[in-house]
């Protein structure tokens, strides 16, 4: 069976600014993947690359064992920083109903269907969110419209759930209630999560990954206080790290 | 007022003032309503003035002139929609490059055209008062042609406007469709030459659309709300303008201006009351 994501060999960069090198990545139907790292470390970018929205300059990325373009209606994708204005005239309805297109019937011309709707209303049953269907988008706290984009991002029934940082705007009372959730929904799903704080997702994820332009992987099994240190723990140390990466590994 | 609505019972073009009036409402609500939410006024602009380069040329080379604005309002939307989605970092120069330069195409193409001052001024402030009823046909068909695309694509257009990113990941289509809205605009700008010319169209395409966004909360009531404001105020115009013997469009511009900030005012106040009154609760 291939791997739900892969990248191979891959290497990117803005410009003249390289943020990705050399980095491979298995990632393993119904894995439980934890992705982290310092600011600037590239961590986005490797999502967007899996989102296919950008294109390596080297190397290859397969999600689903296909291009991400073509895979990527098969992915739930949750952002760190939404797109939009908060002040936009949408109701949360819609706004999960949105993520029905590219489903079903939603490639159609025409209106959502009662079918979209009810995936709509169980999306936001399964975040705890129904009761806030018929808000305006701008009126949600940060948890709220946490919930809301996650039940945006499984409405269509992904394959692969991916998210950005999910609990860097809301507090930390929240920020297990998210993972608790996520551990439930990588029952029927593969989930790669990104996030800063490497002590708390290790109890929730199976295995993560460290990036700093290059890749290591960790079972979480194996993770010690000291690899939190020398990723974050000061300059000096986060290049010895660094430099520990420079022939990167990848587990899978 | 009154003289005006007795005149209306007798008055054959002032019924054919006031239909086309009504006509031009439909790109006001669907589509002022897709403009101002997606924050695209400025766009709007260059493609609305821009369009004098073909009526002027229309009118040069004896075409009709508001089928010479549907086909440079058309090119100027696609080359303005190619500009924003290569050339983002110098955007606005662009367009506003484009912008006078349409508009000196055209006021060199109408200085060579004969009788060209009353042309002039009717491209680019309007003359309802003298909508032939070919064009009625052609506004009516073009509010057909608005209303059929809006209703089928609502969904897409909608996730466009609402988060590109998002859209593109579900598999709308995304540069399609942004192209096919400043195509929107380009039908809609035309509707609306007649009524109120193309310098003040921006006004009109945005301004009732501004206005019901301070009181509904949805794309399609917007819709709705704009629609029946832009009738108003086209209406509203024409009747203030009838008495006085004052230039409808303008005074068209003027009716729907005053309201809109009269609305600001009132919404500050709604919003600053209902912030108190939840501060007491």
């Amino acid at each position: 069976m291939s791997p739900a994501i892969e990248l191979s060999q891959v290497s990117f960069s803005y410009g003249l600014v390289p943020v990705l090198q050399n980095v491979s990545l298995q990632v393993a139907t119904g894995e439980f993947l934890g992705l982290v790292g310092p600011n600037a470390g590239g961590k986005s970018t490797l999502l967007k690359l899996v989102l296919g929205l950008l294109r390596p300059q080297r190397g290859r990325v397969q999600v689903l064992g296909r291009r991400p373009a073509q895979a990527r209606r098969r992915i739930g994708y949750v952002p760190q920083y939404p797109g939009f204005a908060r002040d936009f005239p949408i109701s949360v309805e819609q706004v999960v109903l949105l993520g029905r297109l590219g489903a079903g019937r939603g490639r159609m011309p025409g209106f959502f269907s009662s079918a979209d709707r009810s995936a709509a209303y169980q999306a936001l049953q399964e975040v705890e969110a129904d009761d806030l269907a018929h808000r305006q988008i701008g009126a949600l706290s940060g948890g709220q419209l946490q919930r809301v984009l996650l039940a945006r991002a499984l409405v269509a029934q992904p394959e692969i759930l991916i998210l950005d940082e999910p609990t860097a705007n809301i507090d930390m009372r929240l920020e297990s209630d998210i993972f608790d959730e996520l551990k439930r929904l990588n029952q029927r799903m593969t989930i790669l999560v990104v996030s800063h704080d490497i002590a708390f997702i290790s109890s929730y994820v199976h295995r993560v990954a460290c990036l700093n332009r290059t890749l290591v992987c960790h079972e979480t099994s194996t993770i010690q206080g000291d690899m939190v240190q020398a990723l974050y723990g000061g300059e000096v140390r986060r290049v010895e790290h660094h430099h520990a990466c420079a022939h990167p590994v990848s587990l899978s | 007022m009154n003289e005006f609505f007795i005149a209306l019972g007798q008055q054959h073009f002032l019924q054919m003032a006031l239909l086309s009036g009504l006509l031009a409402s439909v790109g006001c609500g669907l589509v002022g309503t897709f403009v101002v939410v997606k924050r695209i006024t400025f766009l709007a602009g260059g493609i609305a003035h821009s369009v004098l380069a073909g009526m002027g040329a229309a009118a040069y080379y004896g075409f009709d002139p508001l089928m010479g604005a549907l086909v440079a309002a058309v090119v100027s939307a696609l080359l303005i929609g190619w500009i924003h989605l290569n050339w983002r970092t110098q955007e606005d120069t662009l367009i506003g490059a484009l912008w006078a330069i349409g508009m000196a195409v055209g006021l060199l193409f109408i200085s060579r055209t004969p009788g060209y001052n009353t042309n002039l001024v009717s491209y680019l402030f309007g003359n309802i008062l003298l909508v032939p009823i070919r064009d009625l046909w052609f506004m009516g068909v073009l509010d057909l042609l608005l209303l059929v695309v809006v209703v089928l694509f609502f969904r897409q257009f909608l996730a466009v406007i609402f988060d590109e990113e998002s859209a593109r990941l579900r598999g709308v289509p995304v540069t399609f469709f942004y192209l096919l809205l400043l195509c929107l605009i380009a039908v809609t700008v035309v509707l609306m030459i007649h009524v109120v010319g193309l310098i003040l169209v921006i006004a009109l395409l945005t301004l009732p659309a501004a206005i019901a966004g301070h009181y509904v909360h949805s794309l399609g009531g917007m819709m709705v709300i704009a629609t029946l404001l832009g009738g108003v105020f086209t209406t509203g115009g024409l009747a203030l303008s009838y008495g006085p013997d004052l230039p409808a469009g303008p005074t068209i511009i003027l009716l729907a201006g005053g309201t809109y900030v009269l609305s600001v005012l009132l919404n500050r106040l709604l919003m600053q009351h209902r912030v108190r009154r939840s501060l007491g609760a």
